[in-house]
């Protein structure tokens, strides 16, 4: 029975995601498709905007991995999104005549955020803290890291020669360099990036979630016990896990800085805390492809509202999620996506047996 | 560590001096157990015996206050669970555990720990899954299956971790008395492969089919020990035990 788990494609069509069969496959290449010749019709203005949606996709890819597939909830992503930020702006500004300085800076940032989960992984997994309380504790890491930045306002607040910048943040942030080609936020180098990370992120996550290893995270989201008592060291993998989302949420600020060459205090606040949570849940937090979906719609949403109507925008997000949890605890496109394959197989058992 | 005496190749599990209290009460006190190599033997005693306890520290998952467990010539009473199994030594709890909400077939994909090693596997688990009509029921949740067929589920994810000592903690647990049956002739067969197996078991019928070496556990120590007829002629036990007078 195991060998039906192996093999490439057998891995990435496997059980753990809804969407599987070729008319999704033919959708997702359209879609595909659509995003990379959007810039030959699309304005600079609403390429900018789309890239901002999309930079956080592997920031709610990487909760969907902890919270929907292995059972560990995170208030923790915006302040690993941030640090992961305020490291590449640090490095990045100080190594502003290097040639592939931003590069360096983007892995110092993600390696940053990673080693930082990887203290905080291994004081709760191995403390085996219970699974409520993680949630709270990185919130208050999230609230204690925004209190300190905030505080950084004036000079003696400088590393090398990039201010920290309290409240206000840091600004003045370089974008990614790689050889010539420059990733500024309005450029269209930069959306390619994204779009080419966010397809890379949900297709290796779709492979990991599938392979044995994905299978093993959602055997110790269901039961933890009963994956110790088979021989696995379910610390290990729960850090590890862990470490794979912060960095992915490292990655995403990292874009964000790129695309805005600005950052600060509030990106690891309580709202920034918050949101990714509502992304999550909003789609379904036990598929990569409805957290996708959901992610780039509600940034889309809220920017709108932003635009129009400004305080209103997260009222909407609350509301959303209070919503979604008491009449779609499984997620909007989760529940959608399960009623649907429902008829399409009583439709088939329907043509099968005849009417009844 | 030094071997301990009761580890001496044909022994595969000696547990020497085992204490564990929870609160003020003593649930294993000062007790000594071994197994050897391909024994077949049926914990029994009645409620608030120990046995339980007994098994959570012999798998790991309780820490003994005092005592030590020697299994294959290694001291592992400091070893975490994971390490025990992957020792060769895993348990079926008491309540079924298994993963509900996936398929036999990806519960089994878990429970295989090495699923690209080229090592030959020793054929236990496909002889069981074939013996207990599991093997037709891979695109089954697993949480559908009927309570007799999720308890051997859990068997057969224990066995394969391909242990060497299989812990079963009340397998027939709410099963009728065919499948009681049944079970019990499952495993006896897989005890006749070499598999060394220690049973807890209420179900006297089950013991009885099983018919091997019977240990009494009483306010967590070892009462006596002896064949099946010698237990049910035991007067001492038939009072603690079986509840006459």
């Amino acid at each position: 029975m195991a060998r039906e788990y192996t093999g490439f494609w057998r891995v990435l069509n496997g059980p753990q995601e809804i969407g599987r069969g070729p008319v999704f496959w033919c959708l997702f290449a359209f879609l595909a498709l659509g995003l990379l010749a959007y810039p030959f019709f699309g304005s600079v203005f609403a390429l900018s905007n789309l890239a901002n949606f999309c930079l956080y996709i592997p920031m709610g890819l990487g909760l969907a991995l902890l919270w929907g597939y292995n059972g560990v909830l995170s208030f923790g992503q915006g302040a690993f999104f941030a640090i992961a930020g305020y490291v590449y702006g640090i490095i990045a500004g100080n190594l502003l005549d290097i040639p592939g300085g931003t590069l360096l800076a983007a892995v110092g940032g993600i390696a940053a955020s990673a080693a930082i989960a990887a203290a905080f992984g291994y004081l709760v997994f191995y403390g085996q803290v219970s699974n409520w309380i993680i949630p709270l504790l990185l919130l208050v890491l999230s609230l204690i890291l925004e209190t300190f930045m905030a505080q950084t306002a004036g000079y003696q607040w400088r590393v090398g020669s990039v201010l920290l910048g309290g409240y206000n943040g840091m600004t003045n942030v370089p974008s990614l360099e790689i050889g010539s080609a420059n990733f500024g936020g309005a450029s269209i180098a930069f959306y390619y990036l994204v779009v080419a990370l966010m397809l890379i992120t949900y297709l290796g996550l779709r492979l990991l979630v599938n392979s044995h290893y994905g299978h093993v995270v959602v055997g110790i989201r269901d039961d933890v016990e009963r994956t110790r008592m088979l021989g696995y060291n379910v610390a290990l993998i729960q850090i590890q896990v862990f470490v794979v989302a912060a960095a992915l949420a490292g990655l995403s600020g990292i874009l964000y800085v790129s695309w805005g060459n600005y950052i600060n205090p509030s990106s690891m606040g309580l709202l920034a805390a918050t949101l990714p949570v509502i992304w999550t849940a909003v789609g379904g937090r036990s598929s990569l492809l409805a957290v996708l979906l959901s992610t780039v719609t509600l940034r889309w949403v809220a920017d709108t509202l932003a635009v129009r109507g400004g305080e209103y925008a997260f009222l909407v997000m609350g509301i959303l999620l209070l919503v979604t949890m008491l009449f779609f605890p499984a997620g909007i496109v989760v529940t959608l996506a399960r009623r649907w394959l429902h008829q399409k197989s009583m439709y088939r058992d329907l043509k099968q047996n005849g009417a009844p | 560590m030094p071997a301990s005496s009761v580890s001496d190749g044909l022994v595969v599990l000696g547990a020497k001096d085992l204490t564990k209290s929870f609160g003020g009460i003593r649930a294993v006190d000062h007790l000594d157990l071994t197994l050897a190599r391909g024994e077949l033997r049926c914990l029994i005693g009645p409620n608030g015996a120990g046995k339980s306890t007994l098994f959570g520290l012999l798998s790991g998952l309780h820490r003994p206050d005092a005592g030590q467990i020697v299994f294959k010539d290694e001291d592992i009473t400091n070893l975490k669970p994971f390490q025990r199994v992957r020792r060769g030594l895993c348990q079926k709890f008491q309540t079924t555990r298994i993963y509900r909400a996936l398929t036999v077939a990806q519960n089994l994909v878990i429970a295989d720990r090495t699923p690209r090693s080229s090592r030959r596997k020793n054929g236990r688990l496909s002889w069981a899954l074939s013996t207990l009509g599991l093997d037709s029921e891979g695109e089954v949740p697993a949480g559908e299956l009927s309570h007799s067929h999720q308890q051997w589920l859990e068997i057969c994810l224990a066995l394969a971790t391909e242990p060497d000592l299989l812990l079963l903690d009340e397998p027939t647990a709410g099963m009728t008395p065919e499948e009681t049956e049944l079970t019990a002739q499952f495993v006896v067969n897989l005890n006749r492969q070499g598999l060394t197996v220690l049973v807890v078991e209420h179900d006297m019928a089950f013991v009885r089919y099983i018919a091997q070496r019977i240990t009494v556990l009483h306010y967590g120590r070892i009462f006596t020990e002896g064949s099946l007829g010698e237990i049910e002629s035991n007067h001492e036990v038939r009072r603690i035990y079986l509840g006459e007078r």
